[in-house]
């Protein structure tokens, strides 16, 4: 059974560098409500979230997120332990095979209220990895190596990408406004520099899906998802070539991402912007991260989900006819989502 | 990170995992001090192994293949302010090492000896190097039975002290008794009458015996020069520049630091005077004179010193 379904609504909190005193469900009541409004829509026929316990150390804390989305009499209502692209993913599946015509997607995360970097080293292999203490910044380091060394990029074009990131991310309005990069900088671990490492923020995202003449009759001009695909890397990362992401290539020619006008990267750190523009064959004439992406407003367990709802908001708003978002998750790019929309009628 | 945590998600003594044969095997191995790879049935050689080959997911073989230990560096990344829970305390380097004989890297701490934090990675640090691993003493079967891996042996550092009680002779004796009382002399060739310095008692370009001494001014033209790039204790720091000076009225050059200009500001030609220590610390020794520094003074054409090179 084959249905169009599309991204109907988007909103998202400003990003915020510091804990500003607001809890997980405060934060996410006021995206919840501006899509609702947007669409009209109270009830949905799905809702699901992504999100992870180890930011606040409290097993089923998303299940108070709940209450920002009111959930009596009960919901059909599901969640994913990962970023909220791969709960759009999953809602995009109900969609598909059941008889409902909308459904409510969100992720939120507040890092600030831990260390990141040691939460995430809890997500490695526990034999071999987790033991040792590598962090993420570590690891993207050794990956950032092996790019640079294969393809000859230098550590300039790093700072390229950090340089037309934050020059797009002053223009954004819920991204962090941050300065040029200094060349100056130290090694935070070589060869990357502080500027080379997305800033972790607080905040929210929420999307609403729907499908046919329901999509049509919610919005203006529907982000009509034509391919979404999601596949992961070797599990070792010395079982893999850590220069490239395979998983990022086979996603893109499956979701169809030949022939995108706007490409939203969730690269965490520069090299994976180099990275994954050579996995999905993004050349020049490609604008990616007109955002800002990740590296303006790096909010953990939403910031996938951002990226598809900035694509799908070119559509809405006709800036484009065919977009990519695109989300990664676990170490090294291991794991990568990409979702192609399209408009109509096309320009 | 927060400084005082008000809450905590701990399991205390730690989180018990199986490890199954695989993994159990490995670590078993490790705990002897053998570093084991399981071949797949297309014949690589995971480290770590794993239950099934990563490239079809189909279970691996039950061949076991000890490697390296020694192995090649992959790629790395450098650590120049280590963290909390990091393997070592001060700067260090995280690599994937592939280890003789293996298909697959492993990822481990290397330690590149002792490094100021914040410091910038090392030269030697490099994809391609040699390295091998530092184990335990006390093993328990745990990837950090393996402390750490340290780079193969490239060098070592060979003692080199002779010592000598050397006799100046009586030319360069008499040099030194003027150097000890401020007083660069040299002498004069009685045949083509060109002065000799420092005293030789000889013309070495005619052979026959000085007769004359001759006392020099303390300036001079530097004729060529090399920048140093190794410590010398003589030389204020790295680089340094030695140079042959032609003192004024001299027909020969001597050897010589020359200070108190960047390296790269020193030139062929340049005007140059003896810098002194302090008398209190003259002896009968060329040390008197520490370096030579530039006199502003405008440069000799190098057709005046080319046959001074």
């Amino acid at each position: 059974m084959s249905r169009d379904i599309a991204v109907v609504a988007f909103a998202q909190t400003p990003h915020k560098e510091r804990e500003d005193g607001l809890s997980e469900v405060e934060m996410l009541a006021p995206v919840i409500a501006e899509v609702k409004e947007r669409t009209g829509v109270d009830r949905f026929g799905f809702t699901c979230s992504g999100s992870c316990d180890y930011l606040v150390g409290t097993p089923f804390s998303f299940v108070s997120a709940l209450d920002a989305v009111g959930a009596w009499p009960p919901i059909c209502e599901s969640h994913v332990e990962t970023d909220a692209a791969w709960a759009l993913q999953e809602a995009y599946v109900r969609l598909l095979h059941e008889e409902i015509d909308t459904a409510l997607v969100y992720g939120f995360g507040k890092p600030s209220q831990s260390d990141f970097r040691e939460v995430a080293t809890q997500q490695l292999d526990p034999y071999y990895l987790a033991p040792l203490g590598p962090d993420q910044v570590s690891l993207a380091a050794l990956q950032a190596r092996a790019h640079l060394e294969r393809t000859g990029a230098t550590e300039e074009d790093l700072r390229a990408v950090a340089a037309r990131s934050r020059a797009a991310g002053r223009n954004n309005p819920y991204a962090l406004h941050l300065d040029d990069p200094d060349p100056g900088e130290d090694y935070e671990v070589a060869p990357l520099r502080p500027y080379d490492v997305a800033p972790l923020t607080d905040g929210a995202a929420a999307i609403v899906l729907a499908a046919g003449d329901k999509a049509r009759e919610l919005c203006e001009r529907p982000a009509w998802i034509t391919g979404i695909d999601h596949r992961v890397d070797a599990h070792g990362l010395g079982a893999r070539d850590l220069s490239r992401s395979d998983s990022a290539r086979l996603a893109g020619e499956r979701a169809g991402a030949r022939g995108v006008e706007i490409a939203e990267l969730h690269a965490q750190f520069t090299h994976e912007e180099l990275i994954l523009r050579e996995a999905l064959g993004l050349g020049e004439e490609v604008t990616v991260n007109p955002s800002g992406g990740a590296m303006t407003a790096n909010t953990v367990m939403a910031a996938g989900l951002v990226r598809i709802g900035e694509a799908a908001a070119r559509i809405h708003d006709g800036t484009a006819d065919k977009v990519l978002g695109h989300a990664s998750a676990g170490p090294c790019l291991q794991q990568n989502l990409v979702c192609v929309m399209e408009g109509e009628p096309r320009g | 990170m927060p400084s005082s945590p008000n809450h905590v998600l701990e399991f205390p003594g730690g989180y018990t995992r199986s490890v199954g044969p695989v993994i159990g095997r490995f670590l078993s191995e490790l705990r002897d001090g053998r570093l084991m790879g399981v071949r797949t049935a297309s014949g690589r050689v995971l480290v770590p192994p794993t239950e099934y080959d990563p490239d079809t997911g189909a279970a691996v073989t039950d061949e076991w293949v000890e490697v390296g230990p020694a192995g090649t560096v992959q790629s790395w990344s450098w650590v120049p302010r280590p963290r909390h829970g990091h393997p070592l305390d001060r700067p260090f380097a995280w690599a994937l090492i592939k280890p003789d004989g293996a298909d697959t890297a492993l990822l481990h701490a290397l330690d590149m000896g002792v490094h100021e934090l914040g410091a910038k990675p090392p030269k030697t640090l490099t994809t391609g190097m040699r390295v091998r691993p530092r184990w335990r003493a006390e093993r328990r079967g745990h990837i950090g039975d393996i402390e750490c891996f340290l780079p193969e042996v490239a060098v070592i550092t060979a003692p080199t002290r002779l010592e000598y009680r050397l006799r100046p002779g009586r030319a360069q004796d008499r040099f030194l008794e003027g150097i000890s009382q401020g007083r660069i002399l040299g002498d004069r060739c009685p045949v083509c009458e060109q002065v000799i310095v420092p005293m030789r008692g000889l013309c070495p370009r005619d052979g026959v015996p000085t007769v004359e001494e001759v006392e020099l001014p303390h300036t001079g033209t530097v004729t060529t020069f090399a920048v140093n790039n190794i410590p010398d204790p003589r030389a204020p720091e790295v680089p340094f520049v030695s140079a042959y000076v032609l003192l004024d009225g001299a027909g020969m050059t001597m050897l010589a630091l020359v200070a108190g200009v960047p390296a790269d500001r020193v030139r062929m030609g340049m005007r140059v005077r003896a810098a002194w220590r302090p008398r209190r610390e003259w002896g009968r020794t060329m040390d008197n004179i520490k370096w030579f520094e530039p006199l502003d003074e405008p440069d000799v054409p190098f057709e005046r010193i080319k046959d001074y090179l």
